[in-house]
Formats: C-alpha cells, sequence, structure tokens
C-alpha cells in the first residue's frame, strides 16, 4: 500500500471494533490528485430509454481508486439498471463506459469482469447447493483464465483454492468454508458475495446494496469491511441505509428518475435543500 | 471477538455477553449443522455397496451368460449397458448442464448409423466406424448445440426436438440405406478375431461404461465441471465472474452427445440392425425418465436409472401385455415423490434446503 502524502486518519470517525486490520486510512483525492490521476471508471452521456421512460439519462461519473462513490436515489430512480448497464446486461442507447483507458462500451459481461470489473448483486446470487468454498472458487478460477480442464478435483487445485480461502479470511468466514452456501444465514450469504465479488480481482466494485435485508449487527460488520477494502479498490455502491452511505461514502450522487441531480461531498449533499426536496424530503439523518 | 486484554471484571461481564450473542446467532447454524451426519455414514455405505452390486452383476453377466449358455440374458444386459451409457451422457448435459435435450437420441441414430452406412459401402473397419460415429457427432452436435443453447426452457427441449426429428425424417427417407426399414446388417464393426463376437461386444460396452463413468466423475468436480454446475443454476452470475458460459454449455452438449454415439456404434453391433426408429422422439423421451428416474445431476444415478426402467419393462412385459398400465404410474409416482429419482434416497442429506442438482431451468 503506497500511502498518499494527502492521506486523512479517519480512525477517529470509523468504528473498527475487531482492531486486528490495520486502521482504514481513507484515501480522498483531492483535486490536485484528480487532475493527474487517470479514473478507473469514466462514464460518460449514458442514456437509456425502456419503451417511453428514461432511466438513464445523461449520466456521467468518475470513479478513482480509494473512492467509494454512493449513488442514492428513490426506489426506481434507475440505480441498478446504472450498473446493470456498467456491467454490460444491459446495452445503453448512447453514451461510453471507460474502465482505465479502455472503452469497453461494446465488451460482453464476461469480458468486463475479467477486465476488472466486480459486481455483486442486490438479492444473494450465489450458487446454493455449492460450498461456500466451491463458490468463492468459481469466481477465483474464473479470473485465472479458462477452465476447460477436466481431471483435476477443482477442489485440489492449490492456488485457487488459496486464492479463494485469502477472500473467505476477509471476510472472516473461512470457518464455514465446508458448508453448503445455502444453508448460512442471509448475512453470511451477503459476505460471501462480496468474497466471491474479490476473488474475481477486480479493481472496480460495483456494489449493489451490499447492506439489503441485514440486521443492524450485520451492517454495522458489512461497513467495516467495505472500509478495510476501501483503498484497494474503486467502489460505486449503490445503497438505501442512509447509515451506511455516509459513514462509507467519499462522494455521493442522487439519482432522481435516470438524472444526476447532485454529485458532491457526503455533507454537500446531507445539507443540500435541493435534494432534500427532491429526494429525501423531511428524513432525518443519523449518520 | 478476542478482546483479552480487557480487565478481569469487563471480561467476565462481555464473556456473558459475547457468549450469549455468540449463542444467539449460532443457535440456526447449530441446528442446522445438527444434521443426521450418522445416517449420512450408513448412506454412503449403502451407496457403496449397491454401486459395487450393480457394476458386479453387469460386469459379471457374461460368465453367467456362458456358464449358463443363456445369450437372452446377455443381449436383455447388453441392451441395458447401452442405454446406461446413453442415459450417463445424456445426464452431462441435463443434469449438469440444466439443459433439458429432448433430441439425445439422435446421437444414438448416428452413432448406429455410422457402423451401418460404412459397413453398407464395404468399409467394415471397427475403429473407423468408432472415429466415424464419434466425429459425425461432433460435426452435427456443435452447430445444433450452437443454436439450440441460445434459447431457454421449453424453446430449448423444442429446438433439440426439431434438430432431432429433421435427422429422423432424414435417415427415414434414405432408400438405398433401408429407409424406413432400417439395416440389418450383413457385417458388424470388425475388431479382427473379436468380430461379432457377443461376449467381446459386451465386455468391451461395459469397459466403455465404466470408463465413462469414471469420467463423468472426474468432469463434475473438476473446474470445467464446476462452472458447468453453476451455469445450471444461475447463469448470469457465472457470466458476472468473468466466465462466459456459452463454450462451458456447448462442451458439456458435444460430450453428452459424443457418449451417446458410443451408445449407439454398441446398440447396432449388439443388435446387428440399425433403423431409424433408434432416433426417435419416444427414446430421447425414454432417456430422459431414465435420468430422472436414476437422480438427475448424480454421477451414479442414470446407471441406476437404466437398470430399473429396462428391467422393469423387461419384468412387466413378461406379465402382462399392458405393462405401460402399470409402468406410466411408477415414473409419476417416483419422479413426483422422489425429487432426486431413486439414487437421491442415499445420497447425503445436506443442510441445503435446496437438496443436490436438483435444479433445471
Amino acid at each position: 500500500m503506497n500511502k498518499p502524502h494527502t492521506t486523512i486518519t479517519e480512525s477517529t470517525l470509523m468504528p473498527n471494533a475487531t482492531g486486528d486490520t490495520p486502521m482504514s486510512s481513507a484515501h480522498f483525492a483531492t483535486p490536485q490528485e484528480r487532475s493527474i490521476k487517470k479514473p478507473l471508471l469514466k462514464v460518460n452521456g449514458l442514456v437509456k430509454h425502456f419503451g417511453g421512460l428514461c432511466v438513464t439519462d445523461q449520466v456521467d461519473l468518475t470513479i478513482f481508486k480509494g473512492d467509494i462513490h454512493a449513488v442514492i436515489g428513490p426506489n426506481g430512480a434507475g440505480k441498478t439498471t446504472l450498473i446493470n448497464q456498467i456491467v454490460g446486461e444491459i446495452k445503453p442507447d448512447t453514451g461510453h463506459i471507460y474502465l482505465g483507458n479502455e472503452d469497453v462500451s461494446h465488451w460482453s459481461v464476461a469480458r468486463r469482469a475479467r477486465a476488472g470489473i466486480g459486481r455483486s448483486y442486490q438479492i444473494n446470487s450465489l450458487i446454493p447447493h455449492f460450498t461456500v468454498l466451491e463458490n468463492v472458487l468459481l469466481a477465483a478460477q474464473a479470473a485465472a483464465g479458462h477452465n476447460f480442464y477436466f481431471f483435476k478435483p477443482a477442489t485440489s487445485v492449490t492456488h485457487l483454492v488459496e486464492q479463494a480461502q485469502a477472500c473467505l479470511e476477509s471476510v472472516n468466514l473461512i470457518a464455514e468454508q465446508d458448508r453448503v452456501a445455502g444453508a448460512l444465514s442471509y448475512g453470511q450469504q451477503r459476505l460471501i458475495e462480496i468474497a466471491m465479488t474479490l476473488a474475481t480481482r477486480p479493481t472496480l466494485l460495483l456494489l449493489d446494496e451490499p447492506t439489503a435485508g441485514l440486521g443492524p449487527t450485520e451492517t454495522e460488520r458489512m461497513v467495516e469491511l467495505l472500509l478495510r477494502l476501501q483503498n484497494q479498490y474503486a467502489t460505486l455502491l449503490v445503497e438505501h441505509d442512509m447509515g451506511a452511505v455516509f459513514a462509507l461514502a467519499t462522494q455521493v450522487s442522487v439519482l432522481v428518475y435516470g438524472k444526476i441531480l447532485m454529485c458532491d461531498t457526503p455533507d454537500a449533499v446531507r445539507n443540500s435543500d435541493v435534494v432534500r426536496e427532491a429526494y429525501l424530503g423531511d428524513e432525518e439523518f443519523d449518520a | 471477538m478476542a478482546r483479552h486484554e480487557s480487565t478481569h471484571t469487563t471480561t467476565m461481564l462481555e464473556a456473558t455477553h459475547v457468549a450469549s450473542d455468540e449463542a444467539r446467532m449460532n443457535q440456526q447454524q447449530s441446528l442446522l449443522a445438527a444434521t443426521p451426519k450418522p445416517l449420512n455414514a450408513t448412506r454412503a455405505l449403502l451407496r457403496r455397496i449397491i454401486i459395487t452390486i450393480v457394476l458386479a452383476v453387469l460386469f459379471l453377466m457374461p460368465l453367467y451368460a456362458w456358464l449358463a449358455d443363456d445369450i437372452f440374458m446377455l443381449t436383455l444386459f447388453g441392451r441395458i449397458l447401452v442405454f446406461a451409457l446413453a442415459a450417463l451422457g445424456l445426464n452431462i448435459a441435463l443434469g449438469f448442464g440444466g439443459m433439458v435435450s429432448l433430441g439425445h437420441a439422435l446421437y444414438i441414430g448416428l452413432g448406429a448409423y455410422s457402423v451401418g452406412i460404412l459397413s453398407t459401402l464395404g468399409m467394415t473397419d471397427g475403429w473407423l466406424h468408432l472415429f466415424t460415429a464419434v466425429a459425425i457427432t461432433s460435426v452435427v452436435a456443435i452447430p445444433i448445440g450452437w443454436v439450440a443453447l441460445r434459447t431457454q426452457g421449453i424453446a430449448f427441449i423444442m429446438i433439440t426436438l426439431a434438430f432431432a426429428q429433421l435427422f429422423y425424417y432424414v435417415f427415414v427417407s434414405l432408400r438405398q440405406f433401408g429407409g424406413d426399414d432400417g439395416i440389418s446388417l450383413t457385417n458388424l464393426s470388425s475388431f479382427g478375431v473379436l468380430t461379432g463376437d457377443k461376449y467381446a461386444i459386451y465386455i468391451s460396452l461395459s469397459l466403455v461404461l465404466a470408463f465413462v463413468l469414471w469420467l463423468v466423475n472426474r468432469i463434475v468436480h473438476a473446474r470445467f465441471g464446476l462452472v458447468l454446475r453453476a451455469t445450471c443454476v444461475n447463469e448470469r452470475r457465472v457470466n458476472a465472474l468473468g466466465t462466459r458460459s456459452m463454450p462451458y454449455r456447448l462442451m458439456a452438449y458435444m460430450l453428452s452427445a459424443q457418449i451417446c454415439a458410443l451408445a449407439g456404434f454398441f446398440l447396432a453391433n449388439l443388435t446387428g440392425f440399425v433403423s431409424p426408429a433408434m432416433m426417435s422422439w419416444v427414446v430421447s423421451g425414454e432417456l430422459i425418465v431414465m435420468v430422472l428416474l436414476g437422480g438427475l445431476g448424480t454421477v451414479f444415478g442414470p446407471i441406476i436409472g437404466a437398470v430399473a426402467f429396462l428391467m422393469l419393462e423387461e419384468g412387466l412385459k413378461m406379465m402382462t401385455d399392458h405393462w405401460p398400465l402399470i409402468m406410466g404410474p411408477f415414473i409419476v409416482l417416483v419422479v413426483v415423490f422422489l425429487k432426486n429419482g431413486l439414487w437421491g434416497l442415499l445420497q447425503d442429506r445436506k443442510e441445503s434446503p435446496q437438496g443436490d442438482g436438483g435444479n433445471i431451468k
């Protein structure tokens, strides 16, 4: 980890109950840095219509390594559709998506994933009757090139198993590796989702409501985990839990009817009257 | 949760807290984890015993037939082996890949006609027959699979059925090769002194079956198998992880077709007869029933399915002319009440509520 000179230590703000990880030194890209550094993800003028409905309306996004860019917005604002377009499951009508220097707008889902886009789903979508290890292994071997190997059992391919186990360790689920994934609690399954995403060795994380359906304790753990991961990736976070958003985000975009209403720091968004009116109503934040 | 550095009292306090916390959180898990392990051990033992018995009976049949001079039994069991082989093949696509192909009899037919047509044309070399069967099948299966795999669910079933019927009528219309009546082989595949020897055919067939069984077992646990089984459950997820699912599914489809072609090759040699009836949709349907009966997506299930199906059919035929009246309801009952087929009865009860490998799109 090469720490940039503009590191802000946030230890006072961030809960870190486990204490066994080095304190996440959140790295916010300063304006000077932004001008020097290449963004990891750049979305340019993305437009998507479903029939007469405009679900993505001229969306621009720029995400740097170390950023956690939260996208918030009311239901039906087009958040998941936006993720699906970046991932490649939905083709945008116009607009471009750049990953690093490359225009990936016309790449297939699998190719984008191999190029570094890692995505977790809003609804758990692991393979329920595989063991936990097999699930993560599936992800690890996807990143390791083709899988036309017919003889050696996947669970005895040492280097892949080690990678998968490292990912499971990072979400603290190594003890459950031999259990059937479908039998774990919902919260644990959410963590396996993250472990699978990490196992594909992404540079960009697209997390679609990672705390959806989690209890308060589990949400706290997920937030800790994402903070720990922050520096290694560029993260696009779609999230409804405002507590989690304001604990995590370095930047917040507010998406309403497919349009980005505002893109600024969490504090600016929280204090913005426009956002409050358009989306948040008179909801209280307790971040 | 290690908080050893706390003072004594707080440690005690926290310990109780943590303990109750953990207890609450683990309660559900431990309940789930407390699945009957000893029963699973019994099942594993039973599985091993049954596999041994079934394989022993199948492999030692030539010895019995030779001692008792009972060629009928040898032919009957040869037929069972052929369908067990085909069902093993179909299971790769159907059970592990979730591709419900209602056209796999096509590949049995292609295997059989490779023998029939080449031997009618005077080319009797057995290795040539074998090679042709596998090669032609691959050439046919790849484009069919490539087209069919673009569809899902009922459309996939219909499109595989359509292709099989297409070839069925092509072979019906081949007058020079017997047309509807098929070909009675004057020359079987030539393998030197072994040519046409019922025992040699049976023994080589059983060896091939054993090899394919071993192969399937390796494949489904290998990296390829992991991807294949995952596409069966959630293809979208597999793609999002960075693995393009299509080549794996196509490969599985082709492999299963090739194994069916092998079955066809042996069927032609076993019966000395080749006809379009071998590739009729009824045969495809029976193959699916065998796989379902034995246990979808289990390695050994299809063999159990084929043995059970054909033995039952033979047994009932001996008792009554109205055997389908008994056979039909029996199959329905098994499929309805035993989700994972007969072999599923002996599978480990996993903690997962989903069971293992019973997913079809």
